[in-house]
């Protein structure tokens, strides 16, 4: 039971907004052991994680054929990616034959700028938005703002994460750092239209939240919205979410702008049948979430009449280029494997520094900034430790509706910076990388949290696999073959490695130190 | 050379370096078809399961029974949104309680703060998913534009059980027969988690979700 005193003042979480959202902060290492002091947010984290798992693999135990599903899911993936451009220009040709425009940006800075244009265009200087992970990843709102647009986000946690001037900290539910008594005050004090007898039920917040968002749905006429995939075949779009504001962006404005990243077309109308079972039970643990909307350009007399789709690059590119870590381009942003993931459990999203947090933001945030790509990684650049933020006991790999064999990407990313470490003569990267482990495994408890909720015996399973891993890949093999794995063995294994010549920078954690904040 | 062509240079780059070997076709090897047959007395009372869990109000009834089970849903609601294409038996069965009905049609769209103050909307749909508990519109007209079965706080459905199907897959295949169609997906009302994971219905979309399926 928490007692609600009084008014606290709003403070935004993490405390400085980032200039990059794929960007920022410190590094994993030193932002977890940031995040490990915010009881709050990890017992609303626990509570979220394990419902959420919970849910998911009662809904996934429901099909029989919930391998072969994966199994379709990661190969339309797989052969997607191998067919880009072929499927993208299809896809341009066939929401253009309906009415729609497509657009092509390079670059977060690009799509902005387009999407400003469009936007001024309209002549209007308020638009609504449905929850997105590409327009979070380019900052449009704050891009928007800058030209004197304001963009209102819709879905009920972005609202929140929006009005407390936060960063999200979960795909799915972006707002679980926050309880409903700051929730309430979040409402109170920046929503301008609150009643002033809002009590912190979630039922009374959420109806404050539709009242406040009603008479902008009815008269917005732009929106923005992501899109969880776009059929080549067709030029059908789609966006599936629970709340019905997905449904009032996309259908009652003029105007629609579409923001999409290039990996989330599939080739054929009939994958829908794939992930329209993978995603929501992978996702929110539903058999199918409350509305789904599919369009195809623009339809007379029903819905925008105007329809701008802007194809985004980003990075996605450099990550299409690494022949390992392209697979991170597969996701289809079900946040599964932040759900069963035991170092994402322990630091929340905040701490991967990214819009993507989570295993898959440990994949693809390094990707998508080009790590090692251009020589040396900047020794300062906070994604080159994310690689390294992961007990690899492989539960993400197991909850991945596509199969994306995260565990692997991550070793492979690890050489990856290391050896662009290598370049400049400096150890930092592997460093801030022990760091980055020690943040959950210095405290005994927590790495024997982290390995039971794992499943630790995956790992000898795998060990053929894993044990051909090359350096500094054969380094973790070492530890992880363990049969227990005690803190202790870490901390010897981390002095030996130590006396290697890696020292460890002032600040950092030292083991045992955070051990006070498990609760 | 504009964005266009940049990315997909880009692309073909990437793929230069990372693709070692075609890609290989994809494997179908889930369920086209489950055991139960769509239309089948099973394939309802399993979407009548799945509806209730989401928390939707289902009725079932008999054609006979229909304008009964019509009046006494929409007897007092006050007004009812309707699309150009509903049976005029439905129409007339919505309306004998006084109901005012509310024609919306593309041609003369309701406007926004009509639907709003509507006391409901009634239409059909174009397949239900048993398993799932998913019901499908796709703008025809016995549907109507997408607007009028979301801005109205209570949407009843009118389905007949021929219209259910079993299995996802069976549910595209008949949409894929018209992809270009605009579709809308239904799994009960509208739901949000967002606040310590705690369920509340209705957010922005229908707050009742009525289900009337005639067998
Ligand atoms: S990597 Fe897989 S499990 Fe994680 S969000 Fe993406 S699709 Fe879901």
């Amino acid at each position: 039971m928490t007692t609600f005193l009084g008014m606290p003042r709003v403070a935004p979480q993490p405390a400085t907004a980032p200039q990059d959202p794929l960007r920022w902060g410190p590094d994993f290492p030193t932002a977890a052991h940031e995040t490990l002091g915010n009881g709050q947010m990890r017992t609303n984290l626990r509570h979220a994680t394990r419902t959420i798992r919970d849910k998911r693999l009662r809904m996934v135990s429901e099909l029989p054929d919930w391998e072969e599903l994966r199994e379709a899911g990661s190969a339309i993936k797989h052969w997607t990616m191998s067919h880009l451009p072929e499927l993208l220009v299809q896809l341009e040709e066939n929401v253009t034959a309906r009415g729609g425009v497509v657009h092509w940006a390079r670059d977060a800075a690009e799509a902005n700028r387009i999407v400003a244009d469009l936007v001024r265009a309209t002549g209007e200087s308020e638009v609504v938005k449905v929850k997105s992970m590409a327009t979070q990843e380019t900052g449009l709102n704050e891009h928007l703002a800058a030209e004197g647009i304001t963009a209102t986000e819709t879905d009920l946690a972005e609202l929140i994460v929006q009005l407390a001037g936060d960063m999200p900290s979960h795909v799915l539910v972006p707002a679980i750092h926050r309880n409903r008594d700051e929730i309430r005050a979040i409402f109170t004090e920046r929503m301008g239209d609150a009643p002033a007898d809002l009590t912190s039920e979630p039922r009374a917040l959420a109806m404050a939240a539709r009242a406040h968002l009603r008479a902008k749905f009815l008269t917005a006429r732009v929106a923005i919205s992501g899109a969880n995939l776009a059929v080549a075949e067709t030029g059908t779009v789609s966006v599936f979410e629970s709340e019905g504001n997905g449904r009032m962006c996309l259908t009652l404005p003029d105007t629609l702008i579409t923001v999409m990243g290039i990996e989330k077309v599939v080739p054929a109308f009939q994958d829908l049948e794939v992930f329209t079972q993978l995603l929501p039970r992978s996702s929110t643990g539903e058999r199918m979430n409350p509305y789904t909307t599919m369009w195809t350009g623009v339809t007379p007399g029903d819905g925008p009449q105007a329809f701008h789709l802007v194809l985004l690059d980003n990075g996605r590119t450099k990550a299409l280029a690494d022949e390992v870590g392209r697979q991170a381009l597969h996701c289809i942003r079900c946040s599964a494997c932040m759900n069963v993931c035991p170092v994402y459990e322990h630091t929340g999203g905040h701490a991967y520094g990214s819009v993507y947090p989570g295993p898959i933001g440990a994949i693809l945030t390094p990707q998508l900034t080009g790590m090692g790509t251009r020589g040396a990684t900047d020794p300062h650049d906070p994604t080159a430790s994310l690689p390294f933020a992961s007990s690899l006991c492989g539960a993400c790999y197991e909850a991945c509706p596509v199969k994306i064999d995260i565990p692997t990407a991550l070793v492979h990313l690890r050489n990856r910076a290391v050896e662009s470490q290598q370049r400049r003569l400096l150890p930092t990267g592997w460093e801030a990388g022990m760091r980055a482990a020690s943040a959950v495994m210095s405290s005994g408890s927590r790495f024997a949290v982290a390995a039971r909720a794992a499943g630790l015996g995956r790992i000898v399973a795998r060990h053929d696999r894993i044990a051909r891993l090359p350096y500094p890949g054969s380094l973790w093999t070492g530890v992880r073959d363990l049969p227990a794995p005690p803190a202790q063995s870490f901390r010897t294994w981390w002095k030996e490695h130590q006396a290697d010549g890696a020292t460890r920078p002032a600040g950092a954690p030292s083991p045992g130190s955070t051990a006070g904040n498990e609760a | 050379m504009d964005a266009r062509e940049a990315i997909l240079a880009r692309v073909r780059d990437a793929l230069g370096r990372s693709q070692t070997e075609p890609a290989p076709p994809v494997p179908r090897g889930y369920r086209a078809h489950s055991d139960v047959v769509p239309g089948s007395g099973e394939a309802v009372d399993l979407l009548v399961d799945r509806l209730v869990d989401y928390r939707a109000n289902v009725h079932r009834c008999r054609e006979a029974e229909l304008a009964d089970t019509l009046g006494d849903l929409l007897g007092d609601v006050g007004s009812v949104v309707v699309p150009p294409g509903l049976p005029p038996e439905w129409v007339g069965a919505a309306t004998a309680g006084g109901a005012r009905t509310l024609l919306d049609t593309a041609d003369e769209p309701l406007p926004n703060a009509a639907l709003d103050t509507a006391g409901a909307v009634l239409t059909a749909a174009r397949v239900a998913i048993a398993e799932t508990g998913t019901i499908v519109l796709d703008g025809e007209p016995d549907q109507g534009r997408r607007a009028i079965t979301l801005v109205p706080d209570r949407h009843v459905c009118v389905l007949h059980a021929r219209q259910v199907v079993a299995t996802v897959p069976e549910a595209v295949a008949v949409l894929g027969q018209h992809p270009h169609r605009p579709m809308t997906w239904v799994a009960g009302p509208s739901a949000t988690s967002d606040i310590e994971l705690i369920r509340v219905e209705g957010v922005h979309g229908p707050r009742t979700l009525d289900v009337v399926i005639v067998t």
